[in-house]
């Protein structure tokens, strides 16, 4: 017999990725799950970064600061999640990277009023082939557009899923999240190998 | 508050001296790995055996609370990278524990699926 330790009993973590233009909603959504309030965590781009986001244009500039709001939701004893918001400007690809890696998957929030500011988020994601659902944010509880709509002109995979949401409400924002983690998991199990 | 900065600040240059100059961690460790004050760590922090002020609040943050790289950076007010240097010492130290995050590549893997299914019950409780 194997002595398999139990699965709950090992301390871990997990992390969804929150992504969206400039004042979409990022934070706010984030927010109103999150058990604590949104912490802001910063990198910093050194001289080493050069070439990952070319500073040799600005003559002397070495370092860039990069800025992200994340919040927390204790799963379990065991098992956190974390909700981290993308940097604002998508050129900080650099710390993107280490955003998606490991990540569950992603959530792209989007105002159809500027809906091309996520184009970046999309591709970004498709290319690392990381799970993203795209999540339209209502502002004032106003549904600019049809969800199918959205998805025609965002061109993206029928199989995506594209939900709406109150980036404001904890309800909203927990439906969101549980339509990611359900995207998530059936994709898993169509992928895994069938056991012989 | 909205995280939106694009001009350096110089401040945030400066927190490299606490690891004297270093800016490569002893360990790679994730953003959202979960890092715990040791028995060993406690006791450390109590003597104040030699330790600089940054592994002292870092002993006493983590201590009975479970926090990510992230939220340790943020509440000191350093940089990413520069928690990640005190950290990775602290751990190579026997002070802290880290936990890394449960990789999610081998969809074959039941442990991922477990994490998974974990998550989504526990957001369907909240």
């Amino acid at each position: 017999m194997s002595q398999r330790p139990p699965l709950t009993g090992r301390v871990t973590s997990a992390k969804i990725v929150i992504a969206g233009g400039f004042g979409v909603g990022k934070t706010t959504l984030v927010g109103s799950v999150s058990e604590i309030t949104p912490l802001t965590t910063e990198a910093i781009m050194t001289s080493a970064g050069v070439g990952v986001d070319d500073t040799r244009q600005v003559p002397g500039k070495t370092t860039t600061t990069v800025a992200m709001d994340f919040g927390r939701i204790s799963i379990d004893r065991d098992l956190i999640l974390y909700l981290f918001g993308t940097p604002g400007q998508t050129r900080f690809w650099f710390m993107w990277d280490e955003l998606v890696r490991g990540a569950i998957g992603a959530v792209v929030l989007v105002d159809t009023r500027r809906l091309a500011d996520c184009f970046a988020a999309i591709d970004f994601f498709e290319h690392r082939r990381l799970p993203y659902l795209v999540a339209i944010n209502c502002f004032d509880g106003m549904q600019y557009h049809d969800p199918q709509d959205v998805r025609d002109a965002l061109a993206i995979s029928s199989e995506i899923p594209v939900v709406s949401c109150d980036a404001r409400n904890r309800e909203s924002t927990k439906h969101v999240l549980i339509s990611l983690v359900e995207y998530v998991l059936s994709m898993r199990r169509s992928r895994a190998v069938a056991p012989a | 508050m909205m995280a939106e900065r694009d001009e350096p600040t110089g401040a945030l240059v400066r927190p490299y001296a606490v690891t004297r100059g270093r800016t490569r961690p002893k360990l790679e460790i994730a953003l959202e790995a979960l890092v715990e004050t040791t028995v060993r760590g406690r006791s450390a922090g109590a003597t104040k055996g030699g330790q600089g002020r940054e592994h002292q609040y870092i002993a006493a943050l983590c201590d009975g609370r479970l926090q990510s790289l992230a939220e340790i950076a943020a509440r000191m007010q350093l940089p990413l990278g520069v928690a990640r240097v005190l950290i990775a010492d602290m751990a190579a130290d026997g002070l802290l524990a880290v936990y890394e995050p449960t990789s999610l590549d081998d969809t074959n893997d039941a442990v991922g699926t477990e994490l998974l299914e974990r998550v989504l019950s526990g957001l369907r409780r909240l």
